[in-house]
């Protein structure tokens, strides 16, 4: 199983190299792949079947419990079959669909990316696997999305799409994390035993918002839906495989798989079932007023999608068996219209279905596989959606008061999904064939076989239910409840209420495909609320956003050197305030420091005065000269503390600096007034409170005992290890004689950096 | 164990600098030099770092003075994993530098200045005193700055002078914190400090300093509100340098930060918060500046920002775990952003540009390099499972573990804006056709080198690419490593042990 999943991986590397190889403009050989992933996942089907499970592992982090573990069961054993089954005639119809596109290779490569993520997706085992490879869906479907990429709107749909996804992503990896926090377990099939103890935690509510976003947002649910059909831009094989048949049921997997874990909680259910609700109504409103083909099947997946959240939502046994018919209904219906749409587009070039009609005259074969489908979408009587829609009536009924309701919306739902079905799947077919039209002819048969395959399969699966029954829909079911199933899916269950809203939803979806045509008008007349939708909320959060970005970054990034350096006082001295005056004593012990002598007074005056003169002269020379003097009291200082030789290296060094100054005075522009009195007043005050906080914090700790026996060290060991009389010049060149060293390479580098900048000076002709 | 093996890749570095200052006018053998030493020093570091997971903590002291009273250098698996992932991507940018320095640079210092950086570096992370710390910081800033100005034009000039004005800045707190402290305990040895520390009664006292150095260290690691030194300079000097600075430079002030903030102060409630709150508008503030921006360094430059909240973030919850998220981050920060300062260069020698609105078409130009940049801007955003991933696991298990949710929340927005910005930058760059962009006289295309430089730029990239690939691919060990260094830095004694002796 490992290899089965990684394979894709492999492929997708290998694919460019070896489709250059072999340079054919053929690449239905392509499809062998897929291919013979659904024969090894076909041939488990027995296994399943008697109730067993598969499972492979292959430790990868031990140390944080991620493997790539894989575990096939009946829920699984669906979605692989969906998967690899669509996805090899998804393979088939794109070697003739995108035959000889520059970037055919690269297509394939990002399909073989998608269909392994999705694999790895479905058959892990491991919470943190899980994830990994539902970001793994998310990226490929990003460049999938955005295949066209010298379409501006296919690029910005794309980004959108990974936006919404990425986002459900990182809820996913937090919902994953805290759950395997809480139960201290990664593995999937393990956590179903903690169940009880997940649910008591504090931090259930919190995992289940995690994975409802993740859910939600993959699965386009409202108020995350508008994604999906902006990812219509993809080419057509794409919409197929990701938007209908696996990827956006990534959500509805991820639901089912934890039913058995997080599920059968009243804050499980009702969230599900409310936004289940307003998604599969909201959506099947929207899809009846569209003119595009593709946003009419967009917007009725979502729906469906609403309608599979809401069933997991009820969590009945009748309804999780109605949710797993209904996910391999849909998958068979919804791919066969989008491949169906693809062959219209690519043949007539309009996807716009209020000037499409009669096309059965000139390409039968596709006719009757849309027409297929659209019946199966109906629900009529002998086909699996029939089948499907039963049931689903069946779990709402069952609910009591509430269910009257739920039955409600879910028939208004059906009839919308009715009517887009035949707009999609009848109306272009029958009727007058247009005479722009007449020249057409049916594609090659890699194209139409695909749809035709898996609208046929809807009809079968219809009259022959027991076909599936027991093979599929049972360990399905049974793999959500983790009991064992008691129920048969029969095509007649007699006359009953059931059966009554299964023709009411037929009949008055029919009756509505003959009123309700679909035109501009209409659709404009749809569309008016658009500013109220959450995708334009989106958008102006998202304009907000960046005016915020903006306002915030150039606030603190505005380019000026002083207000970068007054923020970094100003925070250096809010935090030394606080910490220093609620958290320290302040009391200065006046009998340990030394009396004040009448020089040091003196000294100190004139240090004062000459930094006055300092910041005040309106002379750079005088400025200068100020400077020096204050450096030279520092001197007098060091002296009067007997630290001659400090006194002499600050001496020598302040005499420099002021000759040197001097000397590039010279060279300098004007003096120029660039702040005004408020400004400098600012300035003044906030060095004032930087001086005086750094004054008090240094009396403070002068409070403080130390021990001196590092100080005490060097003096008792300078001249007996140090050979050296004094203290000072045994420390810089000997105990401590590295950082002597290191400082000595400092003005090595600087000189170096001087000479660079005076002398080199890089001409125009040579180039960066 | 104590082995003056210790300093060899500080002393290895000086000397290579020397020998290369020897060689002033001769621009190949230097590039031969620089290439083969670089080299060299990774194999150093290879052995130390091998040397030291098996056999433990390495000291040395400097003149054989014993420690708290000389000079202490240390090499614990923490510094060592810092030397070996400075080496590396020295290596990395040292080959770079022979495809893109230009050659006036390389005749006024270029290459020596390098390693001078490379050895402040080193310095940096081995040393084991405070003081000694300082120092090396110093050769930093004074290489790094010369290395901005070196052949400077306006612009760089300007960023430099922002560069170094703000990192002095930084210094001199960190210089007034470390003479405080010597106050309070008289000693500069680390580990020595470690235990006076926690003997002092005034608690009050030891918090306001923390403060100094929290600050001080803060500046150099470009936490939010100090961090306006980088995206002012950052996108201004040769891509070279700004590859090595945005890999390298910041990170020292994290290691620093994480260093004294699990050694020396053991940070309080307040100081907990204060950290948090830091990491957490860090994240903000670079994730909603590259957002904005549409100068392709410029981008990097914030998203260094917002990454450093996430290092950050794991000082702030402070677990262990928690730690072994940041380590890991590091770790694949250095290796990653080191790449894209180096892809950002080699668009610019291909199209001249560095404006996201400009560039464009490499999707259809340059198909395999295209395939190789996408490896490191995805790494960076963390697809699983490539290395940006894993490290955020551990920060979000330890977020939850000590109910920090809000950062959690913050460390989620940042990584929600990166992968939004990456993917901008990939449709900008990558997908959209590329319109005509005037050609620039003083830009040397790509297409114009010789043959030998391209394949340096683009070897290098390969080379640090496969790398985060392995740290992704490799996780395990990574996390093995880094949980080691979490552990020792939550429980210091044999840190303090190997410097001090077991007598103390």
């Amino acid at each position: 199983m490992l290899l089965a999943v990684l394979s894709g991986f492999f492929v997708a590397l290998g694919l460019p190299l070896i489709i250059k190889v072999f340079k054919g403009p053929n690449t239905l050989w392509v499809s062998l792949f897929p291919l013979s992933l659904f024969i090894y996942f076909i041939s488990k089907l027995p296994a399943i079947k008697d109730g067993e499970t598969l499972s492979s592992s292959w430790a990868w982090v031990p140390s944080l419990g991620i493997g790539l573990d894989f575990y096939l069961d009946g829920l699984s054993l669906l979605f692989t079959l969906l998967i690899t089954g669509i996805g090899t005639l998804v393979f088939v119809y794109t070697s003739s669909y995108l035959k000889g596109h520059i970037y055919l290779d690269r297509f394939y490569a990002y399909l073989s990316l998608f269909m392994a993520s999705m694999l790895g997706l479905v058959l892990a085992d491991n919470i943190i696997t899980l994830f990994i490879f539902w970001e793994l869906t998310s990226i490929s479907s990003f460049f999938l999305i955005g295949f066209n990429n010298d379409n501006e709107a296919s690029r910005k749909s794309a980004l959108t799409a990974l936006s919404i996804t990425g986002l459900g992503g990182f809820f996913l990896l937090t919902g994953m994390v805290t759950l395997g926090y809480v139960a201290q377990e990664y593995q999937i099939s393990a956590l179903a035993t903690l169940s009880e103890e997940i649910q008591a935690n504090a931090l259930y509510p919190l995992i289940l918002v995690m994975v409802f976003v993740a859910a939600f947002t993959k699965s386009a649910q409202f108020p995350f839906h508008f994604w999906l059909p902006g990812a219509m831009k993809a080419p057509t094989p794409v919409s197929t495989y990701l938007h209908s048949a696996t990827m956006v049921k990534a959500g509805i997997y991820l639901l089912a798989r934890f039913t058995p874990i997080l599920g059968n909680h009243e804050w499980w259910n009702g969230p599900l079932i409310i936004v289940g609700s307003i998604t599969m109504v909201y959506a099947a409103i929207h899809a009846i007023f569209r003119l595009d083909l593709k946003a009419i099947l967009a917007y009725s997946t979502i729906s469906a999608l609403g309608i599979l959240v809401f069933l997991i939502g009820l969590g009945t046994d009748e309804a999780l068996l109605a949710a797993g018919v209904f996910i391999l209904v849909h998958a068979l219906y919804k791919a066969t219209l989008f491949l169906v749409t693809g062959i219209i587009d690519h043949e007539t070039g309009t996807r716009d279905v209020s000037k499409l009609s009669g096309l059965n005259k000139v390409m039968l074969p596709v006719g009757i596989a849309a027409i297929l489908a659209a019946i199966s979408n109906a629900g009529i009587p002998a086909s699996f959606g029939f089948i499907g829609k039963d049931l689903i009536y069946e779990a709402t009924l069952h609910l009591g008061n509430m269910g009257y309701v739920l039955t409600g919306l879910a028939v208004i739902t059906n009839v919308c999904l009715l009517f887009a079905g035949f707009l999609a799947g009848i109306k272009p077919f029958i009727g007058p064939l247009p005479p722009a039209f007449s020249k057409l002819h049916l594609p090659p048969a890699t194209m139409w076989v695909p749809p035709l395959i898996l609208a046929s399969l809807g009809m079968v699966f219809g009259l022959f239910p027991m076909v599936v029954d027991t093979a599929l829909i049972k360990p399905i079911v049974s793999s959500m409840t983790l009991g064992t199933p008691t129920f048969e899916l029969k095509i007649w269950h007699g006359f009953n209420i059931v059966l009554l809203l299964s023709l009411l939803t037929i009949g008055s979806g029919i009756a509505l495909y003959f009123i309700l045509k679909p035109s501009e008008v209409l659709f404009a007349k749809a569309t008016r609320f658009e500013k109220l939708s959450p995708e334009s909320a989106v958008n102006q959060f998202a304009k907000g956003f960046v005016s915020f970005s903006s306002k915030w970054t150039n606030f603190f990034q505005n380019g000026y050197l002083r207000y970068y350096l007054i923020t970094i006082l100003s925070f250096l001295s809010l935090l030394l305030g606080y910490r220093l005056f609620y958290g320290v004593e302040i009391y200065v012990d006046t009998s340990t420091l030394s009396d004040i002598t009448l020089y040091e007074a003196v000294i100190v005056l004139i240090m004062a005065a000459a930094i006055f003169f300092t910041v005040f002269s309106k002379s750079r020379l005088t400025a200068v000269a100020s400077m020096g003097v204050v450096g030279y009291c520092f001197c007098l200082i060091f002296l009067f503390y007997s630290a001659p030789d400090l006194a002499m290296t600050q001496f020598s060094i302040d005499t420099l600096t002021v000759i040197l100054f001097v000397l590039v005075l010279y060279n300098l522009p004007k003096y120029l007034t660039l702040s005004d009195t408020r400004d400098r007043i600012r300035d003044g005050l906030l060095s004032l409170i930087f001086g005086a906080l750094i004054s008090i914090l240094t009396l403070e700790v002068m409070n403080e005992t130390v021990t001196k026996d590092i100080t005490s060290y060097y003096a008792e060991n300078a001249y007996i290890l140090g050979k050296g009389k004094n203290v000072v010049n045994v420390i810089l060149v000997d105990f401590r004689g590295f950082d002597t060293m290191v400082e000595i390479t400092v003005l090595a580098i600087a000189a170096l950096g001087v000479f660079s900048l005076l002398k080199l000076r890089l001409k125009s002709i040579e180039k960066e | 164990m104590s082995s003056p093996f210790v300093v060899l890749p500080i002393i290895f570095q000086l000397f290579l600098a020397v020998l290369l200052m020897f060689c002033w006018t001769q621009k190949n053998l230097q590039k031969l030099i620089s290439v083969v030493g670089s080299l060299v020093a990774v194999i150093i570091s290879v052995v130390l770092f091998a040397a030291v997971w098996k056999e433990g903590i390495y000291t040395t002291q400097a003149g054989n003075w014993v420690a708290p009273f000389g000079i202490t250098f240390v090499a614990d698996t923490f510094s060592t994993l810092m030397v070996l992932l400075t080496t590396l991507a020295g290596l990395a940018v040292s080959v770079f530098s022979v495809g893109s320095v230009r050659n006036a640079r390389i005749k006024f210092g270029y290459f020596p200045i390098y390693h001078f950086l490379l050895m402040g570096l080193n310095g940096a992370f081995l040393a084991g005193d405070i003081f000694n710390l300082y120092v090396w910081f110093e050769i930093i800033i004074i290489s790094s700055f010369v290395l901005i100005t070196i052949g400077g034009e306006k612009a760089q000039l300007e960023g430099a002078v922002k560069y170094v004005t703000m990192n002095l800045l930084a210094s001199v707190v960190f210089l007034t914190a470390i003479a405080i402290l010597y106050g309070l305990t008289g000693s500069l040895n680390m580990a020595d400090l470690s235990l006076k520390v926690a003997e002092i009664e005034n608690r009050g006292l030891v918090n306001v300093t923390a403060i100094l150095f929290l600050v001080g260290f803060g500046i150099k690691s470009a936490v939010f509100p100090l961090y306006f030194w980088l995206p002012a300079s950052y996108h201004t000097p040769p891509p070279a340098i700004s590859a090595i600075f945005g890999g390298l430079l910041t990170k020292v002030g994290v290691y620093a930060l994480i260093r004294v903030f699990t050694l020396i102060f053991i940070p309080d409630e307040f100081m907990i918060n204060l950290i948090s709150g830091m990491a957490a508008i860090t994240i903000l503030s670079g994730g909603i500046g590259a957002l904005i921006q549409n100068n392709l360094r410029k981008i990097f430059s914030y998203l260094i920002i917002c990454h450093i909240g996430f290092m950050i973030a794991g000082l702030g919850i402070y677990t262990e775990t928690a730690l072994i998220g940041s380590v890991f981050y590091l770790t694949h920060d250095i290796i990653v952003k080191t790449t894209l300062f180096m892809v950002a260069g080699l668009i610019f020698k291909i199209k001249g540009t560095y404006s996201l609105r400009l560039l464009g078409g490499f999707y259809k130009e340059y198909p395999k390099l295209s395939l190789l940049m996408s490896i490191s801007l995805f790494s960076l955003v963390g697809i699983p499972p490539l290395s940006g991933f894993w490290a955020k696991l551990f920060l979000i298990e330890g977020g939850l573990s000590v109910g920090n949710y809000w950062l959690v929340g913050f460390i989620l927005l940042g990584s929600f804006l990166t992968l939004f910005i990456i993917a901008k930058v990939w449709a900008g760059v990558f997908w959209k056709d590329s319109i005509h962009i005037p050609v620039k006289m003083q830009v040397k295309y790509f297409h114009e080198l010789k043959p030998l430089k391209r394949q340096a730029m683009v070897g290098s990239i390969i080379f640090l690419s496969v790398l985060s690939l392995s740290i992704g691919f490799g996780a395990e060990y990574v996390i093995q490593v880094a949980s080691k260094v979490a552990e020792s830095l939550m429980n210091p004694q044999d840190y303090i042990h190997a410097v001090l002796g077991q007598t103390n």
